[in-house]
């Protein structure tokens, strides 16, 4: 703290930040659409990956179709299923997920809640949209291309991935799809750099790191821990792509296909599975983390409490993004692996479990005897409370190596990633939309419509998944289009199957009354006013709704106090906004000197 | 994967050490503002260019890490056979520190304020650097002519993949160069600005001459020999 004399009227004199010089758009073009404004592509960032992740959720409907009809419909070809799966799962945590968490949240919610104008790099920002948007569109040639998109998995494991019978193994499907994460990367880290650097140094006088909200911390963190695991996303890549175009061998061993001796000689697929999930573990806390960071402060924001354990919390998502590193090859315990790498994988999977417990148990606490308004926000992050833990329990069992070895490649693992990371983050990204929605447009989301989405998304996501783990246990391998009736399943599940099918139906169409809801509220939704929420972070604090290119308009935002400053005793309001330069009311935090006798 | 475990130990030491002078065990629910009281600013004073290109360097070392570390694990194979070195690697490596070198004297030169020093010594970087991709091209002719094609081993691929893949780092380094060659020919005195660009391209050549030196290593040969070493002092 720097003591400065007040000026009479009791206000502080202007913050000392330099203030950044703004690329002021010109005409536009430059205004919506090469726009350096990192709101402007927050919301192309997003617009892309809900569009792309539409395709992805109509692949669900058709693999469902297969899954609970078998043999209906003609179209759906055992490669073509392969199709669908590979592209749901690979769009599914990429190109959505990744993207819109940290493409989308990170670029509007960054400069806004740490109390800058933009980005620190605007231009580099911009960049990394359009290229990715160039790889999403490499991605959708790829459905278009001769012999259609790769089947190879969402996982590509090598060397299936780049032979004649995996579907676009031989033909454009794999090359566009390595060509397009290898573009994805790039364009990923550009952005990535924004994201960091800007928290580092673009954060508003005041604004220590201990003031964050813990939603800027968990795409922080997030981010930190993609720019380490996405390169090595990246040279799995470009091995791949040399061993499929070069002829290399860097992952193929040697190999005999339709009676016919290949070229490839000596390559290691393990090595493959290696640099895939040395990626593709951290990746899921790449998910979670701005997740983790969102729900804290929609659970403190709509229980009017401040969160529980702040410091807790900050130290756990730190603690969980560096732990993350060193699990990788729980994904791989029917590798063939030294039994001592699978015990010593299962141990640090369990230890991680220790940070997130923690996160788990304060956010209930936040919750207890906290003043919960059922808001839609609340709403979904209550449903990623119980989700998450539904997934992180079954991924306990999945952590364990000989629970592991006969439920892996079952029906069980996919009920469990899907909860864990597919519904559970899903849900944050709805309440998080629910939330900020206001902000970026001025107008609130209707209510009805937004409680129908709700309620059907969220017990038709359990009436989806929580089968499919039974469906898993009584042996129902994953990737199989067709399975018919094996003498070593227990009981049949065809209406099992038929059920969740219908299930899945029915949210997908349920997430149309959510999209309609978008465009119907930006015209005919209620006026929101600046702080709808009543919440005291940064961003509802911005003089003018939508915040304009700036946001600001001209005097920097200084932080006097936390994020969390809800029902403080004593104070005029249940809130105090982070730059309200009033003291904290004496009854808050009576001090113990002051009330001593003199 | 010991390369890259290395690599991020060492990251998050920094990361931790920087955490740990950030004050995260203050208590922020306690230290409520004060009237008159005008926060601090911690941002750090280094310019934010420089902060963002210390961020790519530590993903582009992660880059290369992971690169070494899939070179040993696919060394353990028994088809591995490495390429011959190139002998001309030797001139590559010492001109590549001469680039380094010219653009550490640009550095000092562009502090002292000595505008002719500095164009002189960014114009030798920029040329060595040229110089260096040529002399990479020859060092790839050679292997090619003597029949250790891309196909043959993968310890070939991985020697066309790695040099290639830190070549594509130096053209990208040489734009930025390009830009600031471009910038201090225009400019008549060196101004705060164009001292950070020069700054800035000395500690991207810097990092990645020492990344060369890793992969020259690597690609000898020496590498393995002194994990060997190392396994055996632990036996």
């Amino acid at each position: 703290m720097v003591d400065v004399t007040p000026q009479s009227d009791g206000t502080v004199p202007p913050a000392e930040v330099p203030d950044v010089e703004l690329y002021h758009p010109r005409s536009w073009w430059t205004t919506y659409v090469f726009s350096q404004d990192a709101k402007v592509i927050a919301i192309q960032y997003s617009g892309t990956a809900i569009a792309i992740g539409l395709v992805a959720l109509v692949l669900s409907w058709l693999m469902r179709l297969q899954l609970g009809f078998p043999g209906t419909f003609d179209f759906i070809t055992p490669e073509a299923y392969y199709q669908f799966i590979t592209m749901h799962g690979m769009i599914m945590v990429i190109y959505l997920l990744t993207a819109l968490f940290l493409g989308g949240f990170g670029n509007y919610l960054i400069p806004l809640m740490v109390g800058a104008r933009d980005m620190v790099f605007p231009y580099v920002n911009m960049l990394s949209y359009w290229i990715y948007l160039v790889a999403v569109l490499v991605l959708v040639v790829s459905f278009f291309a001769p012999g259609g998109p790769t089947g190879a998995g969402w996982t590509l494991y090598p060397p299936q991935a780049i032979l004649g019978g995996t579907p676009g193994g031989q033909s454009w499907g794999i090359i566009l799809m390595l060509v397009s994460l290898i573009l994805f990367i790039i364009g990923f880290t550009m952005g990535g750099l924004n994201y960091v650097v800007t928290v580092l140094q673009g954060r508003a006088r005041g604004m220590t790191l201990m003031r964050m909200p813990l939603t800027i911390w968990g795409i922080f963190t997030a981010t930190v821990m993609a720019l380490l695991a996405f390169p090595a996303l990246f040279v799995a890549c470009v091995m791949m792509l040399f061993d499929r175009v070069l002829g290399t061998s860097f992952f193929m061993p040697a190999l005999v296909e339709m009676g016919e001796q290949l070229s490839y000689g000596g390559g290691s697929p393990i090595l493959f599975q290696h640099l895939f999930w040395f990626f593709g573990h951290p990746e899921v806390y790449i998910v979670a983390l701005p997740a983790f960071g969102i729900v804290s402060d929609l659970i403190s924001t709509h229980a009017r409490k401040n969160i529980f354990g702040y410091r807790m919390m900050v130290w756990a998502i730190v603690i969980i993004g560096a732990l993350s590193f060193v699990v990788w090859a729980h994904h791989m315990y029917v590798s063939g692996m030294h039994p001592w790498f699978g015990f010593f994988f299962a141990t640090t999977t369990l230890i991680i479990a220790v940070p997130t417990a923690i996160k788990v148990y304060n956010w209930v606490l936040t919750l207890w005897r906290g003043d919960i308004h059922l808001t839609l926000p609340m709403l979904f992050a209550l449903a990623f409370i119980v989700t998450f833990v539904n997934g992180g329990l079954t991924g306990l069992f999945l952590g364990n190596v000989v629970v592991d070895v006969p439920l892996s490649d079952t029906m069980f693992v996919v009920a469990h990633f899907h909860m864990v990371m597919g519904v559970a983050p899903i849900m944050v990204i709805f309440g998080a939309i629910y939330h900020w929605y206001p902000k970026i447009t001025g107008k609130m989301l209707n209510e009805a419509m937004g409680q129908f989405h709700f309620w059907i998304t969220f017990l038709g996501a359990y009436a989806i998944f929580f089968p499919m783990h039974y469906v898993g246990l009584v042996g129902v391998p994953r990737r199989y289009p067709e399975i018919g009736e094996p003498a070593f399943m227990t009981a049949p599940v065809d209406n099992l199957n038929a059920f969740i099918t219908i299930a899945a139906l029915v949210v997908g169409f349920a997430q149309m009354v959510f999209l309609f809801n978008l465009f119907w509220s930006l015209r005919f939704g209620r006026d929101a006013g600046g702080n709808p929420w009543r919440a005291t972070t940064l961003e509802w604090q911005t003089p003018t709704t939508p915040p304009p290119h700036g946001n600001w308009g001209d005097k920097l935002p200084v932080v006097y106090r936390w994020a969390y400053d809800y029902s403080v005793p004593g104070a005029p309001e249940d809130f105090i906004a982070q730059n309200d330069p009033r003291p904290q009311h004496s009854a808050a935090h009576p001090d113990p000197s002051a009330a001593r006798p003199a | 994967m010991s390369v890259i475990l290395v690599f991020l130990l060492v990251i998050f030491c920094v990361a931790g050490w920087w955490l740990a002078n950030q004050r995260i065990m203050s208590k922020p629910w306690l230290e409520g503002g004060v009237v008159g009281a005008l926060p601090d600013n911690d941002v750090t004073h280094m310019p934010t260019a420089k902060v963002g290109l210390g961020v790519l360097l530590a993903v582009i070392g992660g880059l290369f890490a992971l690169f070494a570390s899939a070179y040993f694990m696919r060394m353990e194979y028994a088809d591995w056979q490495a390429p011959p070195m190139p002998a001309v690697l030797w001139l590559n490596t010492g001109i590549l520190a001469l680039a380094s070198v010219a653009l550490h004297c640009a550095v000092v030169a562009a502090r002292g304020g000595r505008m002719d020093t500095t164009r002189l010594a960014l114009a030798a970087a920029a040329i060595a650097s040229l110089v260096f991709l040529a002399g990479q091209l020859v060092a790839w002719r050679e292997l090619a002519a003597e029949g250790h094609n891309l196909r043959v081993n993968a310890a070939n691929g991985f020697f066309y993949l790695i040099t290639g893949m830190h070549g594509l780092h130096i053209i990208g380094g040489l734009v930025g160069l390009g830009w600031t060659v471009r910038q201090v020919w225009r400019s008549q005195t060196i101004t705060a600005r164009l001292r950070l660009g020069v700054e800035l391209c000395a500690m991207y050549w810097h990092v990645l001459f020492v990344i060369w030196l890793g992969l020259f290593v690597l690609l000898a040969g020496w590498a393995s020999n002194l994990v060997a070493a190392c396994r055996q002092l632990l036996m």
